[in-house]
């Protein structure tokens, strides 16, 4: 189902930190700021983990000149943490009406949507929305001790150390605004592969893009860019194959991008390219909002994929689940 | 589009496992880590009294010491991505797959966190070395108490 | 011939680390699966009696793959099943080897106390 959100919630301000790691991302420049210690001179991952998401909600109380947490009606946000602690733990420093978030890497656009909601409805004059991630504290959740020497393939993606928020309120002219969005449904094709997430997640980000357009009565070429979350590389190629599949032409398909596929440039050590929570909410609440915000793009399709896989059901032989959110955003 | 036809696309643009170039890699990394051990047992024939077939101890200790220390620098996980079972296989992969797990969990304390995680990767290959040796020497027991095989 | 000796200890040694990467890489196994399995592999080649004549024959190309942990642990519980019988099959595993878990238990450890995991590529 589409979402029409007929008073289009605006994007006031959006906040983007990253780690020192970052700095080899094409899109350093847009971020806010850029921190030298990964764990952002906590003890722990996890503590510096919350801290980024900490400093990123500051960044944008600042460029909205707020000055009290208490003016901000909700805080949406989630992380890939085991329940979500990093982000508990920032939202009691914040002290603002916090609803925890999960939709992996998708919870970039799901914390949106629900901001926007909550906006629509009148019941929230500014909301934070985002998610985050910290490469440390994901992969030894998802995957091998850091110093372990596993082999990756090809496929594989490199989880980014960044977080990116955006504070969401009443429409305001020559902002971005969102005007739609979908929520995405479940989908597996049966990937069992844990280190080929862009594989299993192109079927949802199809889905969810397709379901959009079809429901909006809209074309791909009616939007200046349709950017994924993390699909990288090898999952970008997937979508476009697709979508030519169903009959789009090459022009239509130049329109598709993918923050983790451009992430870290064509930098071969990252593999397929970046993923995370933190992957598309750093790119679409920084380098996308400014597109927006400069005119370069009147109407765009944020689309961030999540793969919904824990290590356990990964163990017990469980296919990965995945699913996609969409909105659209336009700028008068 | 079903499972299958997804199936078909996603194969063809996935880039195949670069099997040749993986085995030259694990063969020449693992075969000079095992050099580099044989160059060790060497060392402490010579130098300290010990005898080919004592001398395996020692070895892995000094290798399992090396893997700690390419471990701790942040190395082993860099020759781990161009070696794969290379540097997997030997023994320092044994000595990494510990150190690693004990230093990524270092903050959830010494003892439930080193103490109970350090063979959180490794502890399948003692569990399946000692049943394996446990279910090898009983059958070769019984085999021998039937007479069919000697010592 | 001390270079025949060296050259042996590569071969052999390279070759085991070849059959992991092909458990890895066509049988999909993880790096976990592939070593018990290379593990599981030493024991029965030292029940069979073959793993020592090849430690004789490569050296450090036998004994530094974690194939050999598998035969040392079995022939330390065959040595002793030959002397005490049915019970030196289970107080004979870790008669030749420990130092390779010792070492490892020590020497993570030590690194816990000193190191931290760092998330940096190249």
């Amino acid at each position: 189902m589409v979402i029409l959100f007929n008073t289009k919630p605006s994007i006031i301000a959006c906040g983007s930190v990253a780690g020192p790691l970052e700095k080899k991302s094409v899109f350093y420049s847009y971020f806010d700021s850029v921190v030298e210690d990964e764990r952002w001179n906590q003890q722990t991952n996890e503590q510096g983990h919350a801290m980024m998401i900490q400093e990123a909600c500051k960044i944008i109380m600042k460029k909205a000149n707020i000055t009290n947490n208490l003016d901000i009606d909700y805080f949406l946000s989630g992380d890939l943490v085991n329940q979500m602690t990093p982000t508990n733990f920032a939202a009691r420093e914040l002290a603002i009406s916090f609803i925890g978030m999960f939709s992996a890497c998708a919870t970039s656009v799901s914390s949106l949507i629900v901001a926007s909601l909550l906006t629509e409805l009148g019941a929230s004059k500014y909301a934070i929305a985002g998610s985050s991630s910290q490469h440390n504290s994901i992969e030894r959740q998802f995957r091998y001790p850091i110093d372990y020497g596993g082999q990756k393939p090809e496929t594989a993606q490199w989880t980014v150390t960044a977080a990116g928020y955006a504070l969401v309120g009443k429409h305001q002219p020559n902002l971005p605004s969102i005007v739609a969005g979908t929520i995405g449904k479940v989908v597996d094709y049966g990937e069992v592969n844990p280190f080929h997430m862009g594989g299993a997640m192109a079927p949802a980000a199809f889905d969810t893009i397709q379901s959009h357009l079809k429901k909006r009565n809209q074309k791909i070429s009616d939007y200046d860019v349709i950017m994924t979350g993390d699909l990288g590389k090898i999952g970008l190629k997937i979508l476009k194959a697709m979508f030519a599949q169903t009959g789009a032409k090459q022009e239509e398909l130049e329109i598709f991008r993918d923050a983790g596929a451009e992430f870290y440039g064509e930098d071969k050590s990252f593999q397929s390219g970046a993923s995370g929570a933190g992957c598309s909410a750093s790119v679409y609440y920084s380098y996308m909002e400014q597109q927006l915000k400069t005119g370069r793009y009147k109407r765009v399709l944020l689309c961030a994929t999540g793969a919904l896989l824990s290590p356990l059901s990964f163990q017990q032989g469980e296919s990965i689940p995945c699913t996609a959110h969409a909105v659209e955003i336009t700028v008068e | 589009m079903d499972q299958q036809q997804y199936q078909q696309i996603e194969d063809k643009i996935t880039p195949p496992t670069p099997y040749l170039k993986n085995i030259i890699k694990a063969f020449l990394i693992g075969g000079l880590i095992c050099t580099i051990g044989h160059a060790i047992t060497y060392f402490y024939i010579i130098f300290f009294d010990f005898t080919e077939t004592t001398v395996g101890n020692p070895t892995a200790a000094t290798m399992v010491f090396l893997a700690m220390l390419l471990t701790g620098f942040g190395l082993y996980r860099k020759l781990g991505q161009v070696a794969g079972a290379g540097s997997a296989v030997p023994v320092t992969g044994f000595g990494n797959a510990v150190v690693s797990a004990a230093i990524e969990h270092k903050t959830e304390g010494l003892v439930l966190g080193v103490g109970g995680n350090i063979f959180k990767l490794a502890g399948s290959v003692i569990v399946f070395g000692v049943a394996s040796a446990f279910f090898v020497a009983l059958i070769k027991l019984i085999l021998v108490s039937m007479g069919v095989v000697e010592w | 011939m001390i270079f025949i000796d060296f050259l042996l200890a590569f071969v052999i040694g390279g070759l085991i680390c070849v059959i992991g990467q092909l458990l890895m890489d066509v049988g999909k196994l993880t790096p976990a699966h592939t070593l018990s399995t290379l593990v599981v592999a030493g024991s029965i080649l030292a029940g069979l009696g073959w793993y020592e004549p090849l430690i004789d024959l490569a050296g450090a190309g036998a004994t530094i793959p974690i194939t050999s942990f598998g035969n040392a642990l079995t022939s330390g519980a065959i040595a002793e099943a030959e002397k005490h019988g049915w019970v030196g099959v289970l107080t004979g595993m870790f008669e030749v080897t420990s130092s390779g878990i010792s070492s490892a238990i020590v020497f993570g450890f030590i690194a816990a106390l000193i190191f931290k995991p760092k998330g940096k590529v190249n």
